[in-house]
């Protein structure tokens, strides 16, 4: 398997000193240096370790139910006029792909001697997939979730706690994920020996930003092979995924990222239209600056206060992106769109009447930039269906008759 | 001319107390009515919080206070329209603490310019890294004579309470255990840690801070250091006191008597 592989050769990688270009880098307080300057140290020695592979790839396959299907769209691409092919993190364990990350990240906590887990969540999808693992390894898990998430969100709630994890609610700020992030970085700061944090997304400090990147990798290692298999080619012409702070696009990505003739597409979360008020399209909204100790383009005043943004789904609900996100959006590798609330709605109802899939409210901003894709039709198309939609079933059934 | 937080340190080498207010708490205008009661009532520094939305290593009281200046209004150039002319009326020396967004967003070198120019001595920034500081900035703080106070913890290891301390200007942050701000964590098991910072032989003052919050606290890390920072005991009985003189009168009373 790949998650080790040498990245240092390509300049949309993270650079030895924890930066993608000008963005990344580790813009913590004293109080986390042990712990971060300990997973900087060990991470890629962990990562290369061919016991680690050996037990990840085990509980991959085995467990979360690895290789996910890489399925040909055949009425969706009639639509489209391209060959769209799905990835289906919706089919994994826990119903999407975060899943990935936190096995990964909690046979890293296992080797470094940590006992206690602690992790935020937006929607909880994160949480029920930390809390799952750690139901696994038999570790004390706390997640972190903004009160205001955690009325919202309910039956995630429910699942977290039926798996022995303590869900902590974060009342202070915003009161949802941002927040959640800070508290559980609070929390680390006040437990500095034996805990780790597993952090959900692409972004905070380095090395997370890359070793999330790498643990979801899998998930472009995959699509390679799976294509070559269906079209005789390992390239598709787009692989189009949508992004909040950016863990399933990162993934999607990371084996794609030197391969220029491959269009990479990330769908920002529009809201209810990006100069609305109401949105969570950070590279339009954003600018260069700090939030969860990493330098990348994130939404504030011109005080440098970080604003609330606004999604329809939690997951996509993210006031920053993953500095390596900032860094294809500066340079230009990666085609930053965005989809409103109501154009992901459409794009999910007409999932579920053409494919017969509920798709989650964040994979669905991804299936609505097909339709302003300009495909010629032989084009192959990739989407990353990071989740499954049965967590956002009121939202659907709510917004169904209007 | 000399930096006045190097001429305290210079008079003054034991119970130097440097006590945290947040600016624009608990009023927009109550930063000045503040800075000038601790000064007259005998606090010997003052570190000026400058409120952040994401205040990453600080507790409920501290983050509460935050909250509230910025719902009142306050922010970064608010706050050097305050500070225009102080030094007319303060002369302790003056910190300001705070996280990196804000200053980055409003431009490092032009921060440290009017920081100079206002009469601010020195700047703690708990989330800007050595490597970023020693890079980027370190020569931009110096060109301005503006002291940067880093932190050490009780994990940090002697090696790198040495780099830290070097770089250091001013004085050392010492937190006296690993949490965020107001957390109570028992002080008595960190004995083996201050000694360990006065077997050092640091090049910088030493002022203790996290966990202060009272005579008793105060006179042990006097033991053992040049003096220490108080800071969610003092928001605390600012956010539950009446008029700010007599509140700051009594509560530097309690730790002074």
């Amino acid at each position: 398997m790949d998650i080790a592989i040498d990245t240092s050769k390509s300049r949309y990688q993270v650079d030895k000193n924890g930066y993608y270009g000008r963005f990344g880098g580790a813009y913590i307080p004293e109080m986390l240096f042990p712990n971060v300057d300990e997973l900087q140290r060990k991470y890629m020695e962990v990562l290369s370790d061919p016991t680690f592979q050996q037990e990840f790839e085990a509980l991959l396959r085995d467990y979360v139910g690895r290789p996910s299907p890489l399925y040909f769209a055949k009425r969706l691409s009639e639509k489209y006029k391209a060959k769209i092919f799905l990835k289906r993190e919706d089919l994994n364990h826990t119903g999407a792909h975060k899943v990935n990350n936190t096995i990964g990240q909690i046979l890293l906590a296992k080797r470094l001697g940590k006992t206690r887990i602690i992790a935020e969540t937006g929607a909880g999808q994160h949480g029920v997939a930390t809390a799952t693992v750690c139901a696994l390894m038999g570790m004390e898990c706390v997640v972190y979730m903004g009160s205001i998430d955690i009325e919202r969100q309910a039956p995630n709630v429910s699942r977290m706690k039926m798996l022995g994890a303590t869900v902590v609610a974060a009342t202070s700020g915003s009161q949802t994920l941002k927040d959640a992030t800070n508290e559980a970085i609070r929390d680390w700061i006040n437990n500095p020996v034996d805990t780790h944090y597993i952090l959900g997304t692409a972004a905070g400090p380095h090395p997370y930003p890359d070793m999330v990147a790498r643990l979801q990798s899998v998930i472009s290692e995959e699509i390679r092979k799976q294509l070559l298999e269906k079209t005789g080619s390992e390239l598709p012409d787009y692989v189009v995924a949508c992004i909040g702070g950016g863990s399933n696009a990162a993934g999607a990505f990371f084996h794609y990222l030197d391969d220029e003739e491959v269009k990479l597409v990330a769908v920002e979360a529009g809201g209810k239209g990006v100069h609305s008020g109401h949105s969570a399209a950070t590279t339009q909204l954003g600018k260069i600056g700090i939030i969860h100790a990493a330098k990348t383009l994130l939404m504030q005043t011109e005080d440098g206060q970080i604003t609330e943004p606004y999604s329809i789904s939690a997951g996509l609900d993210y006031p920053g992106i993953g500095p390596m996100h900032a860094h294809l959006y500066e340079t230009g590798r990666a085609m930053f769109l965005d989809a409103t609330d109501d154009e992901a709605l459409a794009a999910a109802y007409e999932l579920c009447k053409l494919e017969g899939i509920i798709p989650a409210m964040e994979s669905a901003h991804a299936l609505a930039k097909l339709k302003d894709l300009p495909f010629n039709p032989d084009d192959v198309v990739v989407v990353c269906l990071s989740g499954r939609g049965d967590k956002d079933l009121n939202t659907y059934i709510r917004h169904m008759n209007k | 001319m000399q930096n006045r937080i190097d001429q305290l340190f210079a008079a003054k080498q034991t119970g130097v107390l440097n006590i945290y207010c947040t600016a624009g708490y608990p009023e927009l205008n109550d930063t000045l009515p503040v800075m000038t009661a601790l000064q007259q009532h005998g606090a010997d520094l003052i570190e000026l919080g400058v409120p952040f939305s994401d205040p990453l290593a600080d507790g409920p009281v501290i983050q509460d206070s935050g909250t509230r200046a910025l719902k009142n209004g306050m922010s970064l150039h608010k706050l050097f329209e305050q500070l225009e002319g102080f030094r007319e009326r303060i002369h302790v020396p003056v910190i300001l603490m705070g996280y990196f967004n804000p200053v980055l967003v409003y431009g490092v070198e032009a921060f440290v310019k009017k920081c100079a120019e206002v009469g601010v001595d020195g700047v703690i920034l708990p989330d800007l890294p050595k490597a970023e500081y020693e890079a980027e900035y370190k020569t931009i703080f110096e060109k301005y004579n503006v002291s940067l106070v880093f932190l050490v913890t009780p994990e940090t290891s002697d090696e790198r309470i040495h780099q830290l301390d070097n770089l250091s200007k001013g004085f050392l942050y010492a937190v006296s255990s690993s949490s965020t701000t107001g957390k109570d964590k028992d002080m008595s098991h960190q004995q083996a840690y201050f000694e360990r910072l006065q077997q050092l032989k640091l090049k910088n003052p030493v002022l203790i801070g996290f966990g202060i919050k009272d005579k008793a606290t105060f006179d042990t890390a006097c033991r053992y250091t040049n003096g220490a920072i108080i800071g969610t005991a003092f928001i605390k009985a600012l956010g539950e006191g009446k008029d700010i003189d007599s509140t700051v009168r009594t509560f530097i009373g309690a730790i002074k008597n």
